[in-house]
């Protein structure tokens, strides 16, 4: 036997594409508008949230039977800034460096929809593995979009990638700039992140006819 | 078993008892590490004030900012730093200890009309002196904050910016050498008033060749960032004017 049986491995394998969280759950947008405007802080946001998710669905899923229906999304906050402010504090004090990296995703972490939509809609009915398994599916999910987001937004706004020119340089005309192309300012600023997910969404759905929605 | 999850008295409960655990770990924790994060964030200062006097390893290439490590930054400050000052009202005074004023707090009782200490730093390298001073302010979502090291004559040596929480690949690049590099240079006088220096969107040099015009080029699509950058840079410029005027007039 495997480690993970066939049901297991589509909950790994879903959210990557026909259930994704991004394209057609539509959870977790507001970060992946805010902070892919570059490539590295893409990935760290993915990995950020990979963590998070992936033990926050654990525990609550430890938690389904006794957490009060009546405050179950207080519970959950609790849960996700607990896990965020740990991870913050521990870094802080032995990985400094990367600390400060991370400082500014902390608040977006924990206000991430796909953290509490996950608590909400799968780890409170399912059990601690197959929650864990969940977890790291979306997360994958939504750190495969926010990379493709921020591959595009980077290259086509700064023309570099993970910071390293990749076209030339524009102020000096070199590369690419040469034959008189230009940095598109409009790809750095959010709304652009719009129109990329807008055009994954259209892609994806050209494919696969199924997940369009009837009128 | 079955607990009636449903009933007021079962939640209020565990409501309590949430708070109770959670709290006592998070404040476990805070008190467990307070040291080591103390001392990285001290490392952090001496780093950021060498930083903006030009002592650091960065590469000749306009990459990545380098700081002097950890291990040596405490044994570099005391080499390069030659004077540690804490201006209070008309008195200036040494302080070995004026790098670990707060400056935030020291603003907000300025702003309450209380007493406050502005600390200041005068370096040496090669024979030539600078002057650090650090700055508090606010960016777009949350402060920012740096040193900016001048000469003699006023001219921008060297800045260091840092922020909390602004947005990365936008705001968060004014931590970056492309942006910090341009300052050098610039002066913060304008004939004879201290004007400080701009973040200037459209000021037709992109490669900062004018070094007179108190203008540094903008990032794009960070406007408020920038602008909190200018801001913070003429009030610092403006709260050591005094202490500014005594050097100049050296």
């Amino acid at each position: 036997m495997g480690l993970l049986t066939k049901k297991d491995a589509s909950l790994i394998l879903d959210p990557l594409a026909d259930n994704n969280p991004i394209t057609i759950q539509v959870l977790g947008i507001c970060s992946a508008l805010a902070i892919t405007a570059e490539l590295k802080a893409s990935v760290v946001m993915a990995v950020s949230v990979m963590f998070v998710l992936g033990a926050g669905n654990v525990v609550i899923s430890l938690m389904r039977n006794i957490i009060p229906s009546k405050i179950r999304i207080i519970v959950q906050l609790i849960v996700v800034a607990t896990l965020v402010i740990i991870v913050d504090q521990v870094l802080k004090a032995y990985q400094y460096e990367l600390s400060k990296t991370l400082a500014v995703f902390v608040g977006l972490i924990i206000t991430n929809c796909i953290i509490m939509g996950r608590f909400e809609a799968f780890a409170l009915a399912n059990g601690p593995w197959k929650s864990f398994l969940d977890g790291i599916g979306n997360s994958l999910g939504y750190g495969v979009i926010l990379i493709i987001v921020g591959f595009f937004r980077e290259l086509l706004g700064s023309g570099t990638l993970f910071g390293i020119p990749v076209l030339g340089d524009p102020i000096e005309k070199t590369g690419l700039y040469a034959t008189g192309y230009e940095n598109n300012g409009f790809m750095i600023i959010p709304p652009a992140a719009l129109i990329v997910v807008g055009i994954i969404i259209w892609v994806q759905r050209t494919k696969n006819p199924a997940l369009v929605e009837e009128n | 078993m079955a607990i009636d999850t449903d009933k007021n008295s079962y939640t209020v409960i565990f409501a309590a008892l949430m708070v109770v655990v959670v709290g006592s770990i998070l404040a476990f924790l805070a008190s467990a590490l307070r040291p080591n994060i103390e001392e990285n964030e001290r490392f952090e200062k001496q780093q950021n004030i060498l930083y903006a006097m030009g002592v650091h390893q960065n590469g000749d290439d306009a990459g990545s900012v380098n700081f002097i490590p950890t291990d040596k930054v405490e044994g570099e400050f005391k080499n390069y730093i030659k004077e540690q000052l804490v201006i209070e009202g008309d008195k200036t005074s040494a302080n070995e200890e004026a790098y670990l004023i707060d400056l935030k707090k020291q603003l907000a009782a300025k702003k309450k009309g209380l007493p406050y200490k502005l600390p200041l730093f005068i370096g040496e390298k090669e024979g030539k002196k600078f002057y650090i001073l650090p700055m508090y302010g606010k960016g777009l979502w949350d402060a920012i904050w740096g040193f900016v090291a001048v000469d003699d004559a006023m001219t921008v040596q060297g800045v260091f910016f840092d922020h909390k929480a602004e947005t990365p690949g936008l705001g968060a690049n004014i931590k970056m050498r492309y942006f910090m590099d341009d300052f050098s240079g610039e002066t913060i006088l304008k004939g004879t008033q201290y004007a400080g220096i701009s973040v200037a969107k459209g000021n037709n040099d992109p490669l900062n060749k004018t070094k007179d015009d108190n203008e540094v080029d903008a990032l794009a699509g960070a406007t408020i960032t920038g602008n909190g950058v200018s801001a913070m840079i003429k009030a610092t410029v403006n709260l050591y004017k005094p202490f500014l005027e005594t050097i100049r007039a050296k």
